[in-house]
Order: C-alpha cells, then structure tokens, then sequence
C-alpha cells in the first residue's frame, strides 16, 4: 500500500476554512453586540391597555391614580420614589414639562413610605398632574417596572405607546417623547 | 477574575440594590403548607431575577426578586397551577423572564443546534474514517482459522494447545 | 514615583515583546542563530519589566498609595492586609496586568525550561507568546493604565467590593488567570508548530505538560469560585450558568479535549490536524471569555467597562489573533495529515468519542451564551438562556461520554475488544448495579433521575479503581509482583485514575446534593426551634457585633440531634461601609454526610428574623472530586517522560517507515 492514497485530497478547502468562517461569523455578532443594550428589556405591554388598577392618593395630596384617569388624552405616567437617586436627575425635566402644561404627568410613587414621598416631593417640587401611592410594588409588577425610574407614553385610548427606562434626558425628550406626543395629538400612530 | 468581576457587578447592584427602597417591606414568609410553598420554590427556579443579571429569582436578595417570590405564593395559594403563574409572570414582563427559553421560531437553533452540531459531527467522523479505512480493512480483516493455524505454526508458537 | 516606574517598566516590557515577536520569527525562517537566541533573553527581560511592573502597583496597594487612581478607586487603608493585596486583581487594570504577569512568567518559563526544544521552534513559540503580549501590553497601555495618578489624592480610598473581602476569593482569580494564560502556551506551540509544517510525538510531548499545567489551574481556580459562590452568596448555589461561569468553563472543556487528544498524537502520531485546531480553539475561547466580562457585551452592566473603546480594543486583538491562526490553519493542516491508523473501537476511538462529545459540549455552551445576543442582534427580541437549558442539553452530551470514560483506558490501542475491556470491568459492573438497586430502595421517593445519576458516578469510580487494579494485577499476581507494578507503571496512568475517579465523586456530590437538599425558609422568634431531617435547630437570638470595616448582625443557631448538641451555627448579615453594601455570611457546618447550611436574613422589625438553612447531602463530595481531579494532572504532570522527556525529534524518514511499517505489521 502506498502512504499518498491515505492523504486526503486538497480539494475540501471550504472544511479547513470552517473554523475561520465560524469565528469571524461569531466575531461580526460580537461587534453588533457592543452597541446592544441587553439590560434593557422591552416591555410586553407596549400597544396593550394600561393594566386595571386603582391607587390611593399619597397622604394630604389630592387625587391618586386609576386605570380611569389615563383614558381621554395623551400623557405620560412617570414611576418614581424618594429612595431613588436617579430620579432626581430627571425631576427637573418634569418640572418644565408641568411649566410648560403641554402634558399631563402622573407620578407612580413606588414602594415609597407616604411621608417619605410627600417630603421628597416637596424638596424637589411636585411636577405630577396625579400620584397613585404604590407602597406594596404590586400595581408596579402589572406595569413590568422593574427599575425606577421608569416612564410610560399612553396615548387618549388608554394604551401604553412606549416606555423608558431609566431617567429621561433632555435628548429622550426632544428626540423622542415630544414628536410622539406631537403625532399622537394629530391622531397618528407613534412609536418610541 | 473573569467570574468575580461580573459576580461583583451582579452583586453590587442585587444586594445595594440600584433601583431598590432602602427598607424591606416583604420579608419572605413561606407558606404553611409544604406542598404548596415546594412548588412556589420550583416556580421560583423557573424565572430569572429582572435587577441583577441570571439568576433566577429564587437565589436572589434583590428586592423586586423577594416581591415577585410572593406574588407567586401568592397566586398558587389562589388556586393557580404552576404554568397559571408562571404566565403571570409572564404577562407583566415577557419571555426574557423565563430562564429556559420557550421554544418557538427564534429559538429552533438554539435549541435543535447541539443534536444538529452532534449529528454533523458523527457524519464528518464517520466520512473521514471511511476515506482512510480501505488499507486497513485490506491489511486487518480478521484472519481466518486456516491462516491462524499457519501463523501460529510459522511463528512455531503451539498457543493454547 | 514608584507608580512612574512601573509605568515606565510596561512601555520598556512592550518594546521587548515587539521586538521578541519579530526578530525570532524572522532568525529562524532565514536560519540565522543570532536573532534565533535573542528570543530567550528578551523573553526573560520581559518578563522581569512586567514583574517590576506589578511590584509598582502592588507596592501602591500595600503603602495605601491613594494618589494612583487606581488605588483611590478601589482600596481603603482600613482593609486588612490581604485584601489590599487581592485588590490589585480585584478590578479591570489590574487584573489585566495580573494577566500579562502570567503570560510573561509562562514565557520566561519556556526560555528557562525548554532547553529540550530545538532553538528555531523555541524561538517561534517565544516570538508567538510575544505577540500575545504586544496586543495586551498595548491594552494595558492605551486603554486600561492602572497607573494613573489622581492629583490631588483623596484622603482615603473607595473601597474593594465587600464580597471579594474573602479568602476564597483572594485567590481565586490568580488560579484562574494561570489557567486561561497556560493555555497560551498550547496555542503558541500550535502556531509556531503551523508555521513550521510540522506536527508529531515530539510536539505533542512538549505541549503536554504545559497544557496539563494549565488545566490543573484551570479546574482549581473554577472550583475556588464555585466553592466561594457556594458559601458567600448565602443560597447554597455554586453553579448558576451564567456567561461570566461558561467563559471560564468552556475553555476548560475544549482544554479536556486537547489534553485528551494530544496522548493519540503522542503515541499514535494520529489526529494531528484536529490537535492543533484544538489547541487554537482552547485559547480562543479564553480570549473571548476576557472579551465578553470586559465588554459587557452579554450583562451590560457598565460600571467594568464604561470606555466602548475597550471593547472594540479587544474585540480587535481577538480577531487579529484567533483570525490569523486560523487563517495559517487553513492553509497548512494539509500539511499535518496522517498518522497511525486504527480501528473505531480502540484506545484511539475512545479518546476520539471523549473528544466528539467535549466538543459537542463545549459547542452547546457557547451556543446557549451567545444566543441571547445572536437574537437581539437579529430581531431586537431579548431572551434568557438560563440553567434549564443548559441541564437540558449539556446533561445528555455529558453521559455518554463519562459512561465512556471509564471503558477508555481498558481499551487497546489500535483495535480494543470492548466486551472484553467491560468483562474486565466486571467489579465495576456489579458496584454499578448494588448502587443502583441501594439507591433505588434508600430513595425511591425521590427524583428518579437521581438513581441513574448516583450509579453513573460509582461506575466511574469503580472502574477506575478496578482499571487501576488490572494494571496492577492485583491478587492475580504475587503481592510483590504487584508491588513492583505499582513502582513502574508510569505515573501518568495514575493520572488518569485520580482525575476519573475524581470526576466520579463531583458527578456523585451533584447528584446528591441536588436531589436530595433539604431547605426551609422560617422567620423565626428567639428562642423558637424548627426540625429539619434528622436536626433540629434552634435560634438563640441575634446579637450586634463589630468588624474591621463593617458591623454585622450575628445569629446564633444551635443545632442537635436526638437531643444532643451537635453544632452551633453562627451566620452573619454584615453591613460594610466602604463602600455601602450588604452582605449574608453563611454558617456552614460540614459533617461526613454534607453540610449543613444557614443564612440569617432581614428582621421582620417585631423581634423575629427571617432565616433559610439547607441540608446538602454530600455537596463536599463536588470539591474533593475537584481536588482529586487536580492532583490527578498533577500526578500526570509528574510523569518521568516529561521529566526526563528531552524526546528528540525523529527524523520524517524514519517516522514515516515506522508508520508504514506499523501498517504492514497487519
């Protein structure tokens, strides 16, 4: 028997390359990857109907929140707690948005002490149309927060169009909040 | 390091708690029967905690992970079966909270990828064994009892006999 | 200044490395000895800047230097003494230089001890290890400096991570980084090994240890992690599948494989093509576990790597690097073809299937941890690939092959008898079968998967104590024969026998402690007992106490059985400051039939605090079974052909006749 019969012949070129294909397959996803946000998950309740809920008012401040109340016209409903650093970055975005009135902003106080919450509000001003107390988190899980802050587009139907997560930038704002808001008042179909 | 340097962040953000209030409500109480507060603990198992990054939320001290232990308590004492809650669960805050992925259109590779990576493999094996294999099966194939009896007595080694 | 020095030392170190990846490489492709010998050197040189390197920002540590940023950011002068000097692997800049530390002593180590390799392949692998270290030099240098200076210098530091304030941790990522950088050394082999064209026994005999060493690292310093998960994180979990885990784990399956491989190279100079792309692939895959940790690319939680030009730093080097041996793969494993033939069911099948099946595995983890971004990258839809998957799909591949693993050794090179190597198994088998049926009457109760399982790990400690006794011939030979056996049968074999066995009781303490767990969650009022199992616990209240850099609450737990005392468990809540974080400590108390667990929680605020304790029926089983795995690459690393190995190269001619010759033989 001779020793070349046992060489494989040279024509399965694609075989040898293979490793090299699948790294680089796998190097390109990678890439991609780094623009990714994998910690941000979308939520599941985009284009569904707020969930059924209703909320006490915080302690000496009128009015708390209800599925109710987001029907009739576009707004945003902003989860927020006094234990929550980050919520305090974007409070001022909020105030501005009360001073200019342009849309109403309910506040979902979240597994906040009412106190807590009234004194927070009252240090850093109260930029909320309507505040529902959510001391036990539970109204919090039918909405998928998972991370506070966190702020829901609903349009006049009652639907939620979008949500942020994490506190809004005046970038998210001008760039994304405000032009939907705009095309959902003109009867459009936004997405954010 | 590779393990302590996510673990750290992991932790860090579970047990200061990024997004978390400052004091415990909820203090996990477990169910009096046994029965039920054993599939609460397997259900836990099932879903992924949503603050720290892949653990589920029965080996988590994230306060979102000891709410939604129960809320699952609580729905399997409503009456709920275990993929009732489970779709709970679900509902709220989609698939991503499932640590065993459903299966469905997106996920066919993931999951037929390693029979498939297996199935291919033994086929590569076997071809490439088979390519070689035609001089060995000349030069080995078993010797018949007339050729071991002349081996045997060309070698002048009576074997067992 | 001494931070200036280190460094100084670093750009000094990177200018070696550049010329150790060039000048080498090109010596020995023109023959020229000069710059073939100048690869030793430089690599020693190299490797002593690096070392002064890391004495800079250890010194820094240790001085409580806070005047360096990266000790501002990550130490505290009131930390004990260890942890300060854990804290110089205990963030991104310096676990990098951690791991260009290790890269340069595997460096200098082949300088020193490879006396046996001719000088032009010493010089190739040198100059391959050097190129390693330009691209992570480069990374330390341009993108990841621990030796920035925060003027002015705060008072004191922030703080090390509470958690990683802990033995087992302190270690912990050194053994690991021998593992992940060892494996270098395989790769450096395989390349230079590629360059040359030339693959056989010798080379084989020369990457062995070295990949056996890493190995050994590797699966200590996984162990220590899982062990610290298991006692630190307060749930009784030591193995959670996340990709932070496989990235450690998947190097360490492909690195199975190609210590397994390699043995066919070395004594049947077959399957040499696939060695090489093993080797390759090994460390590849510990390149793209540092990818993944430090790029957040899969838990994008930012703080490790908020510069993006890390990532895309890194993820460069990776292609350049795994791209460019790939790439020389392809265009000479023709070259490598091959080799000692043999019949499926032989020495060489088994390692073959080993080989299939680790694969196979470590294939389904990197498919099952990149998934999640293949998705999102593809349709924007985010899912978790979390351990029911990885139960679901490892599991199966893993059984076969561990079944297989104790029938291997007994098998024959070249053509095995399988009925015969399971007949001479036949102690094993009937071991097998008792376990079953014990486990089958002691737990018929419990999850029926578990009876199988326990089975599976006495089969393979069974034949590997039985295979060791064949070797042997115990009582078929006088004592003395089989003492004298003892003394000359060769020390990797025995290797072989603690790493199987040793594998046997990791798949035993899985089992078990997972099957067979106890857990009870109680919120419990001083004074108030609970039973669980056989103990019954009593909590005798909870008082404050003060460490070093945290104050804590201590639960004090005594624990009896029939009525007598037996232990008293005391776990901790402890609050550090620097910086603020909570952590659980638990009591473990570790008997001969496995620990018992317990973690004291929050107070309710009416006097009564929330507890968990577990039972774990022989989880200490899972780290003596890592250990004996260890010591078995030890044993075998030991082995007098790596010790007195100097194998020369056999001329082709000859190989060549003997493989052809070993052909017509049949």
């Amino acid at each position: 028997m001779n020793e070349p019969s046992l060489e494989p012949k040279p024509r399965r070129i694609w075989l040898r390359l293979l490793p090299l294909a699948v790294a680089m397959i796998i190097g390109v996803f990678l890439f991609v990857g780094l623009s990714l946000r994998p910690k941000e998950i979308p939520s599941v309740l985009i284009g569904k109907a707020v969930p059924e809920f209703d909320l006490p008012a915080l302690p000496d401040r009128p009015k708390g929140l209800k599925t109710a109340d987001l029907k009739g016209q576009v707004s945003l409903v902003n989860v927020f707690a006094s234990w929550c650093v980050s919520c305090r970055a974007e409070h001022p975005l909020f105030m501005k948005l009360k001073a200019q009135g342009d849309v109403p902003v309910h506040g979902l106080n979240y597994k906040d002490e009412g106190p807590a919450a009234m004194a927070w509000l009252t240090r850093y001003g109260d930029p909320y149309d309507r505040v529902g107390h959510d001391l036990k988190g539970r109204v919090g899980i039918d909405w998928g927060v998972y991370g506070v802050p966190e702020t829901f587009l609903i349009n006049a139907e009652g639907r939620i169009v979008c949500k942020h997560i994490g506190p809004i930038m005046e970038r998210d704002l001008e760039e994304k909040l405000l032009p939907a808001i705009k095309t959902l008042r003109q009867g459009g179909v936004a997405q954010c | 390091m590779l393990m302590v340097v996510l673990r750290r962040l992991v932790l860090a953000i579970c047990l200061m708690g990024l997004a978390a209030p400052a004091w415990s409500i909820a203090v996990d109480t477990p169910l009096d029967d046994p029965v039920l507060e054993a599939r609460a603990h397997a259900i836990h198992k099932q879903l992924r905690c949503l603050v720290c990054q892949n653990q589920s939320i029965e080996d988590s001290n994230a306060t979102l992970a000891r709410d939604l232990r129960m809320l699952v308590r609580e729905r399997i004492t409503a009456g709920d079966s275990d993929d009732a809650a489970i779709r709970f669960i679900v509902v709220r805050y989609g698939d991503w909270v499932l640590l065993r992925p459903p299966v469905k259109s997106g996920t066919v590779l993931l999951w037929f990828g390693p029979a498939l990576l297996l199935i291919l493999a033994i086929i590569w094996l076997v071809i490439s064994y088979r390519r070689r294999r035609p001089p060995l099966v000349a030069s080995t194939a078993p010797l018949s009892a007339d050729e071991q009896a002349r081996l045997k007595a060309l070698l002048g080694d009576g074997g067992p006999t | 200044m001494t931070a200036e020095l280190g460094h100084y030392a670093l750009v000094l170190a990177l200018s070696v490395a550049l010329v150790q990846a060039t000048l080498p490489l090109l010596g020995a492709w023109r023959g020229d000895p000069g710059w073939i010998g100048l690869a030793r050197p430089a690599a020693l040189v190299q490797c002593l800047l690096i070392v002064a390197a890391f004495a800079a920002l250890m010194y820094a540590y240790v001085t409580s230097d806070f005047s360096v940023l990266n000790v501002a950011t990550n130490s505290h002068s009131a930390k004990p003494m260890l942890y300060k000097i854990a804290g110089v692997w205990g963030n991104h800049e310096g676990s990098l230089l951690l791991w260009l530390l290790i890269l340069a002593l595997f460096g200098a180590a082949v300088a020193v001890f490879g006396g046996n390799l001719p000088a032009p392949f010493r010089a190739r692998v040198l100059a391959v290890q050097a190129m390693i270290g330009v691209g992570f030099l480069a990374f330390v240098l341009f993108t990841s400096n621990p030796f920035v200076r925060l003027l002015p210098a705060p008072l004191d530091g922030r703080g090390l991570n509470p958690l990683l304030q802990d033995p087992g941790l302190a270690f912990h990522p050194p053994f690991l980084y021998l593992g992940y950088v060892g494996f270098s050394m395989a790769f450096s082999f395989a390349v230079a090994a590629l360059i040359e064209g030339r693959v056989d026994a010798a080379w084989a005999r020369w990457v062995r240890p070295w990949t056996l060493a890493a190995w050994c690292f590797l699966t200590l310093g996984i162990a220590m992690g899982a062990w610290w998960a298991y006692y630190e994180l307060g749930w009784g979990g030591w193995w959670f599948w996340d990709p932070v885990e496989n990235a450690s784990f998947m190097p360490w399956l492909a690195g199975t494989a190609l210590l397994h491989s390699t043995i066919v190279v070395e004594k049947r100079d077959s399957l040499k093509n696939w060695t090489v792309l093993l080797a390759i692939v090994t460390f590849s895959l510990s390149l793209l576990g540092t990818f993944l940790v430090r790029s957040g690319v899969l838990t994008s939680v930012h703080a490790f790597a908020t510069d993006p030009t890390r990532g895309v730093f890194i993820l460069a080097f990776l292609i350049a690097v795994i791209g460019g041996s790939l790439t020389l793969y392809a265009v000479r494993a023709p070259a490598m073809k091959g080799g000692g033939l043999f019949a499926p069911v032989s020495r060489e099948g088994g390692l073959v299937l080993n080989n299939l099946l680790l694969s196979t595995a470590c294939a389904t983890v990197l498919l099952g941890t990149l998934y999640p971004l293949f998705l999102d990258a593809l349709t924007g839809e985010k899912i978790t690939v979390g351990p029911p998957y990885f139960n679901a799909t490892f599991g199966p591949l893993m059984v076969p092959a561990l079944i297989a693993m104790a029938v291997g050794p007994m098998l024959r090179w070249k053509r095995g008898d399988l009925l015969g190597a399971v007949q001479r198994l036949k102690f094993a088998v009937i071991a097998t079968v008792l376990a079953l049926l014990a486990t089958l009457v002691a737990a018929h109760d419990g999850p029926w998967l578990a009876i199988p399982g326990i089975a599976l790990g006495v089969w393979m400690i069974a034949a590997s104590v039985e295979e060791a006794a064949y070797r042997l011939r115990l009582f078929r030979v006088p004592v003395g024969e089989s003492a004298r056996r003892l003394m000359r049968s060769p020390r990797s074999a025995w290797g072989t026998t603690f790493a199987h066995a040793g594998a046997g009781m990791v798949i035993i303490g899985i089992v078990a402690s997972s099957a067979w767990q106890v857990e009870k969650l109680q919120v419990m009022r001083q004074g108030e007992s609970l039973a669980m199992g056989p103990y019954e616990i009593k909590f005798q209240g909870a008082e404050p106490i003060d460490g070093p850099n945290y104050s804590a609450v201590r639960g004090v737990f005594r624990v009896s059985r029939n009525g007598a005392e037996i232990a008293v468990l005391e776990p901790e809540s402890r609050n550090y400051q620097d910086p603020p974080m909570e952590t659980t400590e638990a009591a473990i108390r570790t008997g001969w039939g496995g620990d018992l667990y317990a973690v004291i929680g929050d107070p309710t605020g009416d006097g009564s605090w929330s507890t968990r304790f577990y039972n774990k029926p022989m989880i200490h089983w899972i780290w003596i079974g890592c250990l004996m795995m260890v010591f078995g690459g030890l044993v075998s690393l030991s082995d007098r052909r790596h010790r007195v190995g100097a194998p020369a190269r056999r001329d082709v001619p000859v190989k060549a006749a003997k493989t052809a010759a070993s052909m017509a033989g049949k």
